[in-house]
């Protein structure tokens, strides 16, 4: 156990590709943490699919030994959190973990809104912050102009700030100096009853269910009966372990450590992030504030592209469920897309994740259909429903009205971009808030319907911007707007997996870009075929998919007739792996790709 | 006696390959030059050593002839790349060999392909005197630029000066012109093709043209660079205009794109859309032949020089010889015989494929006036023949 003046807890935050990652990596690296011929690339992140997008999902940890230059060694942990607003909870909780923060921002880029985000969340949390340059390497780094920045923007004093470059290592051994000695230390009565927080908790294949800890008061200890406040649950402890950042066996943790245990623990369902852990016996009086269950805004409903893999998704999505407490899913049947599951998500990046894992890790074609979010749906007989699935929306008669979620939008931008961005937020139904200047750089501010950014806000601040536009947003709460439910029909027929909700004064616009689209997805038949858009029963736009004219083979002899043969067959499967509609053939990719809004 | 008693009270339905015929393909793989639209096997060669390929040909006709001897012949086509390049004397002593193999009926159809250039008219005769009775002459297009922009050797002026030679020295000619070509329109192409018709004897094939895959329009298409075709509507229309002309002038459509007088039809090609046996001799000459039964599909090695190596080496050019499993064979009576006016014989299709075709597929097309049943035959409406491969598509899923 380690006297906790010669600890530091401390969390890294930083904008996206800001060099959170490398930093960690060379922190790691420079105290010799890992062996020099184990060490790789983006070491923390460990699923494939965080090296591979360059994001965080789950939070991780590593424990440093540092000999300073004090002469003492101290002990830190490094809590890597998630960048993303879909994983906002994790992230405050895991900032609860530590006492202080390094603000690492790009020299070459400056202050940017997950910069923002990320860094108020380590105030709101009471962190000491210490500003750190990166990239100083880089010949267009402005060490002078972006501390103003962050003094200006963010209201904390950068003179101290530190220069460095993650990638040479210049700088990094003032980083650790001034983690020991900037940083406070954590604080905790060892003799208290045991307090520690449910940091993360992830599945092992090995291991079953690894949770992620931090003592705040008392001792935990090999063998101990546990248990969690908030689930009541109480488990033995197989396994005490430090992370440096593999395993490492530790007989006890005392207040201001951070530590993983093991306790046979079946589900990552069964722990819940930020609930506090105890002894059975000799129980805290208190519980840690905060705990709040992580709730999905993002609903989607995902079905095989084979119909014949509707089990193994099952499987895979349970499975997937048992390492993610915060996904939902039940099952779903849809007319046009036959068996699937509705599924809940934290936000589109984590419903982009689970997705992804599922189709590769799973190897398992999927079907997306639209996100939607969660409606309120008031009944007029003053009865709430939630709404998260489009398809299900009641008969208008019985609804009195409808409120959606609402989300408080910042974006940094160039101000040659600035125009194109209060156009796209303007037609998106937002409500500008704030506009102001951030060396150079204009930071505007709006209150916007979560339902207008989980289409494809972020791709068309993107294309908008050309990639210089930063973005963050948090909800905020509900109102009530003219929203109504829009359904597609092909050839008179309702295609519910294409039914959507939407702004009553959207609804023209998006249903002309939805026949208009269809009509290019869907292949030409021998009959032409109606699309419309509408709402209840009053159709809003239309397109006519002409009948299909030619579609002969001019000459076809002896020679002709294997291949002609094969061609047939072909074309036959290909038949197969469409949707039958009534009496049209809708391929797969008009699912997907009519739910994509590139206008 | 048993045998004679059941034979009387069952009636004996022919083996589904005697209702359409038995019939031999030659084929040979050389032209003069190759056309860009074209993904024929077909060869540009310096020199073609032509005794060669008739001792080819010929031990090819005995080897097959000595499994099928027995059987009446129906047709014979010389087809390729372009026979009319075959010397007079080698397409005889083929013929003789023939003759000498199978019984042959007594109308049998002996046709030639000929390209309509002065070198192959000057053959006619020859060709003639060896038994060739039908040919068949590679028009294409009825103007001096469009037949360039074919990649076409021969002018208009040639071509109907081959044609009056070929209408004075053989009972029954047909010509080949290929439509919706580029830049052409639907007005153009009606006149044409009213301009064919008086030229026209009994027989007309009349073929959209279609972009192939490695060919040099395939190519060109494929960059983007093969402008002014018609679209689908209009090549539709063609179709269309093409069928009232044709009808209007009494040769009407037997199948997808060959038009003729009643009687007039090409027997040989009537074969493999009627489903009956044929065998292919030379380089990528596919065959279908019944023995006791069991149908079987033979090929050939594609490349000239490889096939003539293997008949030389082997004694027989049949590279692959595949049973055509029932399901196969349904699929194939019904993808050729659509093609044709008369439809196919349910019974037939019953009989080989062992189930009918799906009644809700028969209605749904019959409701859209695509295709008409009876309890005999099914067949595709006018309406319908443009659309055969969506129709077959949906018979056949
Ligand atoms: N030139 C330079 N590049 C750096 C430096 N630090 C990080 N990078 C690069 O910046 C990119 C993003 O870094 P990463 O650590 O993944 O950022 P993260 O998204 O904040 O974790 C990577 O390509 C790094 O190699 C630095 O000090 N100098
Ligand atoms: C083997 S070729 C005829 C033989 C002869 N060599 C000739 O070209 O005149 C048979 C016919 O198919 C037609 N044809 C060939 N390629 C075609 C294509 N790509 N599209 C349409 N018709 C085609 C032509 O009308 C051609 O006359
Ligand atoms: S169209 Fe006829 S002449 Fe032209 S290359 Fe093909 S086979 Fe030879
Ligand atoms: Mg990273």
């Amino acid at each position: 156990m380690t006297d906790p003046r010669y600890i530091r807890n401390f969390s890294i935050v930083a904008h996206i590709d800001h060099g959170k990652s490398t930093l960690a990596d060379r922190l790691i690296q420079l105290t010799g943490t890992v062996a020099e011929r184990d060490m790789r690339d983006q070491i923390l992140d460990a699923m494939d699919l965080e090296r591979e997008r360059g994001i965080t999902i789950k939070a991780n940890s590593v424990r440093i030994d540092y000999p300073a230059k004090d002469g003492h060694t101290y002990v830190l942990n490094l809590i890597d959190t998630p960048g993303h607003v879909d994983f906002s909870y994790e992230v405050s909780r895991s900032m609860q973990a530590v006492e202080g923060s390094l603000l690492v921002v790009d020299a070459t880029q400056g202050v940017e809104a997950q910069t923002l985000a990320n860094v108020y969340q380590a105030i709101d949390a009471d962190h000491e912050i210490v500003p750190v340059l990166n990239k100083i390497d880089l010949p267009a780094a402005e060490p002078e102009r972006v501390k103003e920045q962050i003094e200006d923007v963010i209201g904390i004093d950068a003179s101290d700030a530190i220069e460095i470059s993650a990638k040479t290592g210049l700088g990094i051994p003032d980083v650790l100096e001034a983690i020991v000695h900037r940083l406070p230390a954590p604080e905790g009565d060892r003799d208290a009853p045991l307090k520690a927080m449910l940091v993360d908790s992830w599945y092992d294949p090995y291991l079953g269910v690894v949770v992620l800890i931090r003592v705040m008061e008392g001792v935990i200890r090999k063998g101990d009966q546990i248990k969690m406040l908030k689930t009541g649950a109480a488990y033995k402890l197989d396994r005490l372990a430090v992370l440096k950042p593999s395993m490492t066996n530790i007989a006890e943790l005392g207040p201001g450590e951070i530590g993983v245990f093991t306790a046979s623990i079946k589900q990552v369902r069964d722990t819940r992030v930020g609930d506090t852990i105890t002894h059975v016996k000799k129980p805290c009086a208190k519980a840690l504030p905060g705990f709040k269950p992580s709730v999905p805004v993002v609903f989607c409903g995902l079905f095989p592209v084979d119909a014949a893999d509707f089990e193994d998704l099952r499987t895979a999505i349970e499975k997937l469920a048992l390492n993610d407490a915060s996904f939902t899913y039940e099952m779903e049947t849809s007319a046009a897309l036959g068996f699937g599951f509705r599924c809940g998500f934290l936000g589109l990046l984590h419903l982009e994740v689970v997705r992804d894992r599922l189709e590769r890790e799973y190897d398992i074609d999927l079907i997306t259909t639209a996100p939607s979010v969660v409606y309120h749906v008031h009944m007029k007989d003053g009865t709430m429903d939630e709404l998260h699935n489009p398809a299900d929306m009641p008969d208008l008669t019985d609804v009195s009205h409808v409120e959606e979620p609402r989300i408080k939008a910042t974006i940094l931008v160039p101000d040659e971009f600035l125009g194109d961005v209060l156009k796209l937020c303007q037609d998106r139904r937002g409500i500008q808030e704030d506009l102001t200047y951030v060396g150079g750089r204009a930071m505007v501010v709006y209150d916007l319907p979560l339902n207008e950014v989980v289409f494809d806000f972020y791709d068309r601040l993107k294309s908008v911007t050309k990639g210089y536009a930063s973005f963050d947003y948090h909800l905020t709460g509900y109102r009530q707007d003219n929203l109504v439910k829009m359904q597609i029909l092909v050839n008179e027929e309702p295609v519910d997996a294409l039914a959507m909700m939407v702004h009553r004064d959207r609804a023209e616009m998006r249903g002309r870009a939805m026949v208009e689209k269809l009509k290019d997805l869907i292949p030409r038949h021998m009959f032409k075929i109606p699309i419309q858009a509408a709402i209840g029963g009053k159709v809003i736009a239309r397109e006519t998919l002409a009948a299909l004219r030619k579609d002969v083979t001019a000459k076809c002899y002896g020679g002709d007739a294997t291949r002609k043969k094969k061609l047939l067959e072909k074309q036959k499967a290909g038949k197969k792996k469409m949707r039958q509609f009534g009496k049209v053939d809708i391929p797969q990719e008009a699912f997907i790709n009519a739910l994509k809004m590139d206008s | 006696m048993p045998t004679l008693s059941a034979n009387l009270s069952t009636p004996v339905s022919p083996e589904p390959w005697q209702e359409g015929g038995f019939g031999l393909y030659i084929h040979w793989p050389f032209c003069q030059s190759k056309c860009p639209y074209c993904d024929f096997n077909s060869h540009v060669a310096e020199r073609i050593d032509q005794t060669r390929w008739r001792d080819a040909y010929i031990s090819e006709i005995r080897r097959a002839g000595a499994e099928t001897s027995g059987r009446v012949l129906g047709t014979v086509f010389f087809g390729g790349g372009t026979p009319s390049l075959m010397q007079p004397d080698v397409v005889a002593s083929v013929l003789e060999a023939i003759f000498d193999t199978w019984t042959p009926a007594n109308d049998i159809e002996i046709t030639l392909e000929a390209n309509p250039g002065s070198v192959e008219a000057a053959r006619f005769r020859g060709f003639r005197e060896a038994g060739v009775n039908r040919v068949s002459l590679g028009v294409q297009a009825l103007n001096d630029p469009d037949l360039r922009a074919l990649g076409r050797l021969h002018s208009v002026a040639e071509a109907r000066a081959a044609l009056d030679i070929a209408r004075a020295t053989f009972e029954r000619v047909s010509f080949d012109l290929i439509y919706a070509r580029q830049n052409q329109t639907l007005s153009g192409w009606q006149a044409e093709l009213t301009e064919a018709l008086s030229m026209a004897a009994d027989h007309l094939s009349l073929y959209q043209l279609t972009i192939e895959p490695g060919t040099a329009f395939g190519a060109r298409h494929d960059r983007g660079l093969l402008r002014g075709l018609p679209d689908d509507d209009v090549a539709a229309d063609m179709y269309f205009a093409t069928q009232d002309i044709c009808d209007a002038a009494g040769l009407s459509a037997y199948e997808t794109s060959n038009h003729a007088r009643p009687g007039a039809e090409s027997r040989h090609n009537l074969i493999y859309w009627r489903g009956g046996d044929y065998i292919g001799i030379g380089p990528g000459a596919h065959g279908r032949m019944t023995f006791s039964g069991t149908r079987y599909a033979t090929d050939t090695p594609l490349a000239p020089g490889a096939w003539l190596d293997r008949v030389a080496r082997t004694g027989s050019g049949e590279a692959n010889r595949d049973v055509v499993p029932p399901n196969e064979q349904a699929l194939e009576y019904a993808m050729m015989g659509l093609r044709l006016s008369e439809g196919i014989d349910r019974d037939r299709y019953r009989r080989i494929a062992g189930q009918d075709i799906s009644d809700t597929a028969l209605a749904r097309l019959a409701e859209l006036d695509l295709i008409e049943t009876s309890d005999a035959t099914l067949r595709v409406t006018r309406k319908g023949r443009p659309l055969l491969n969506a129709i077959l598509r949906e018979l056949l899923a």
